[in-house]
């Protein structure tokens, strides 16, 4: 069959999995709209996190980046796991027993103090915004290039999706869709991880096929590192950056992590104390099963790539792939401009090297993944599979940023600030307002791209780092840490790793307006900005530590909050108050 | 007002927990990946350099079997100082 009637049957048959499934979640009040009623069963809500954190760039974009960066790629798989950790044992149970229903509300209560709670909104609708951006153009892509539509009517369909079962289903129309998204995407992820484990190195598992040996007997790494040595790259399994800098951008991801407000107020959704530690766990175990994946899936698409360009292996030019008899996928993804080749010495061969001079295939490293089925020749309905995950990998990021974006607007600024009074059906509508809001902005954004849409990823990461994490952590850790020494934190934390970035990448992304160049000599103590986070933080931290000894401390009732959340004991159902 | 003797105990217990997890978080990530990451390469297990594996594959069941580990022992301090739910 035809791949394009192929790839519209999968995702069609998945799109109306995702509508059916909200039509029989609909949420009836704001707690089922917020927290899927805190009804979620723990594995069921690991399910749900995993396709909530898991976004297009995790399923699209990461095994590229490990596959033309070897070892260094690392840091982000560590440091988009490590974070669960600290999730896991430093705020989701303490937060579950705070037992409301967003992020800032917990800052505004526990800080007494309706500015902590607005600045923490500012920081959550920056973060939430910039991340969701990205998941709407992953959406316009994968329409446009696998069903042949425009970028536009692929944008629309997916915000129509997310439309339906979002403004519909609020949180548990979310969960639910989420929990069939993962199935999906961890489906469509390892099929053909496994298919082509088997062909490189005969091992059907690709954790262990990573460290399996191809054909003539050498392993597949050293296989790997060799010939990149050969063409006059670096080893792929050697070190390229410095450690201090691989080190803080690990932490700066994995705080990033576990301070980012969609994921966190996924745990919200549990019924007790104890599920929300267990849920971690198992979001964990859901998200390794595709982070453990990836570096099999980098490695074996490089190695598969080299092995077409250059078949003996060999820093040869001679023996290198004649550019008329390259595979079909080449030329199909030449059309899309995502690889070229640029015969530089005139031999109608495509050579691959690491000099400028020399090299003469260029290839856009997001293309990876998608590429990978047919590069190691896979049925049509594989790569139609992968289109779906990919996708449902989106559609389920876009929806959780969404849900944290809207209930903001609705819960924490029109009920907790500008009008308290109102009732609950009102506030369910207002939710549902802001949600489509919500997904206006997105696809104005989505149909918009600023131009700096693969910068802010990091500004997404820096902010959560520098400003949720810390004052989260804070409330619950220091019994003393009052309102004047965590809005001092915040802030500072938040203006130092937003200066730091703006500093070397131009002052809100535009530019030309960049104070220095972005280059290592450059940089403070050699810290590279996507690694700031780590550092904003600790001035975090620090500051607010500094100014709350010198201010009174917290009110009675608060310290009896304090002591209150630090014991499972007495957690009811959530209520908004 | 200080706390009850024993949440106060369920606390230090808690934190001493804590920071023994965090320490493995620790060493596995940034010590076996990323710091000591030349010299454990050197060391092979099947085709991995054993840092390299780390650093892609090892860390991340580390955190895996860290997380549960946490949640069995906190839900033994959990009834053993009368604080569990229900």
């Amino acid at each position: 069959m035809e791949l394009s009637t192929l790839t519209y049957m999968v995702v069609g048959a998945t799109f109306a999995l995702y509508i059916g499934i909200a039509i029989w979640a609909r949420a009836g009040t704001t707690g089922e709209f917020y927290v899927a009623g805190k009804g979620v069963h723990p594995v069921a809500n690991g399910m749900a996190t995993a396709a909530d954190w898991m976004s297009a760039a995790s399923f699209i974009s990461m095994a590229g980046l490990i596959a033309f960066k070897g070892y260094d790629a690392s840091v982000y798989l560590m440091g988009w796991t490590g974070g669960y950790v600290l999730l896991a044992m430093l705020l989701a149970p303490y937060l579950r027993k705070f037992g409301k229903f967003t992020v800032p509300e917990f800052i505004g209560d526990r800080y007494y103090s309706q500015a902590a709670r607005i600045v923490a909104v500012i920081c959550l609708i920056v973060a939430s915004i910039t991340y969701v951006i990205g998941q709407m153009k992953g959406i316009g892509v994968a329409f446009s290039r696998f069903l042949e539509t425009s970028y536009e009517v692929g944008l629309y369909s997916g915000m129509g999706i997310v439309f339906i079962y979002a403004v519909l289903g609020g949180m548990k129309g979310i969960t639910y869709t989420q929990i069939a998204q993962y199935v999906v995407l961890i489906f469509a992820y390892t099929v053909p991880a496994i298919f082509i484990s088997l062909q490189i190195t005969g091992n059907p598992l690709p954790q262990f096929g990573l460290g399996g040996s191809v054909e003539g007997g050498t392993h597949l790494l050293a296989t790997l590192d060799k010939v990149l040595v050969d063409l006059g790259f670096a080893e792929y399994t050697a070190m390229k950056g410095t450690s201090l800098n691989m080190a803080l951008l690990t932490l700066s991801l994995m705080i990033g992590t576990a301070g980012l407000p969609h994921v966190i107020v996924r745990f919200f959704t549990v019924p007790k104390v104890a599920d929300a530690r267990k849920s971690a766990g198992w979001a964990l175990v859901f998200i390794a099963i595709l982070y453990t994946t990836a570096p099999a899936v980098g490695a074996m698409s490089f190695f598969n790539l080299i092995n077409t360009v250059q078949p003996d292996m060999q820093n040869r030019a001679e023996t290198s792939l004649q550019y008329e008899d390259r595979p079909e996928w080449f030329s199909n993804w030449e059309k899309t401009g995502l690889l070229t080749h640029d015969d530089k010495n005139g031999d109608g061969r495509i050579q691959y090297r690491a000099s400028k001079e020399e090299n003469e295939l260029t290839v856009d490293r997001d293309i990876m993944v998608m590429a990978n089925p047919e590069i190691a020749s896979l049925p049509n309905w594989v790569v139609a599979l992968v289109v779906a995950g990919g996708l449902a990998a989106a559609l389920s990021t876009a929806a959780g940023l969404l849900m944290a974006i809207s209930s903001a607007v609705s819960h924490d600024l029109v009920k907790g600030v500008f009008n308290p009074g109102i009732s609950e059906k009102g506030e369910l509508l207002t939710a549902r307002v802001a949600m489509a809001g919500a997904i206006a902005v997105a696809g104005w954004f989505g149909l918009h791209p600023p131009g700096f849409a693969a910068q802010v990823v990091a500004l997404a990461f820096g902010l959560a780092a520098s400003s949720i994490f810390p004052a989260l952590m804070m409330g619950i850790f220091y019994k003393r840490m009052n309102n004047a020494g965590a809005i001092a934190g915040m802030l500072t934390g938040l203006s130092a790793t937003l200066i730091y970035i703006f500093w070397f990448k131009g002052w809100f992304f535009i530019p030309g307006t960049e104070m220095a160049a972005n280059n290592a000599s450059n940089w403070f103590m050699g810290i590279q900005p996507e690694s700031f986070g780590a550092i904003g933080a600790l001035i975090n931290f620090a500051v607010a530590f500094a100014v709350s000894k010198v201010t009174a401390p917290p009110p009675e009732h608060i310290q009896h909050l304090v002591e209150d959340i630090r014991v499972p004991k007495g957690a009811g159902a959530a209520t908004g108050h | 007002m200080q706390p009850t003797g024993s949440a106060a105990e369920y606390w230090k217990a808690n934190l001493r927990l804590l920071t023994i997890c965090l320490i493995v978080w620790f060493v596995v990530s940034y010590g076996f990946g990323i710091i000591l990451v030349e010299p454990l390469n050197a060391i092979m297990i099947g085709g991995y350099p054993l840092g390299f594996w780390f650093a892609q594959q090892g860390s991340i069941y580390t955190f895996v079997a860290l997380i549960f580990f946490y949640v069995w022992k906190m839900g033994k301090l959990d009834r053993q100082f009368g604080v569990h739910e229900d």
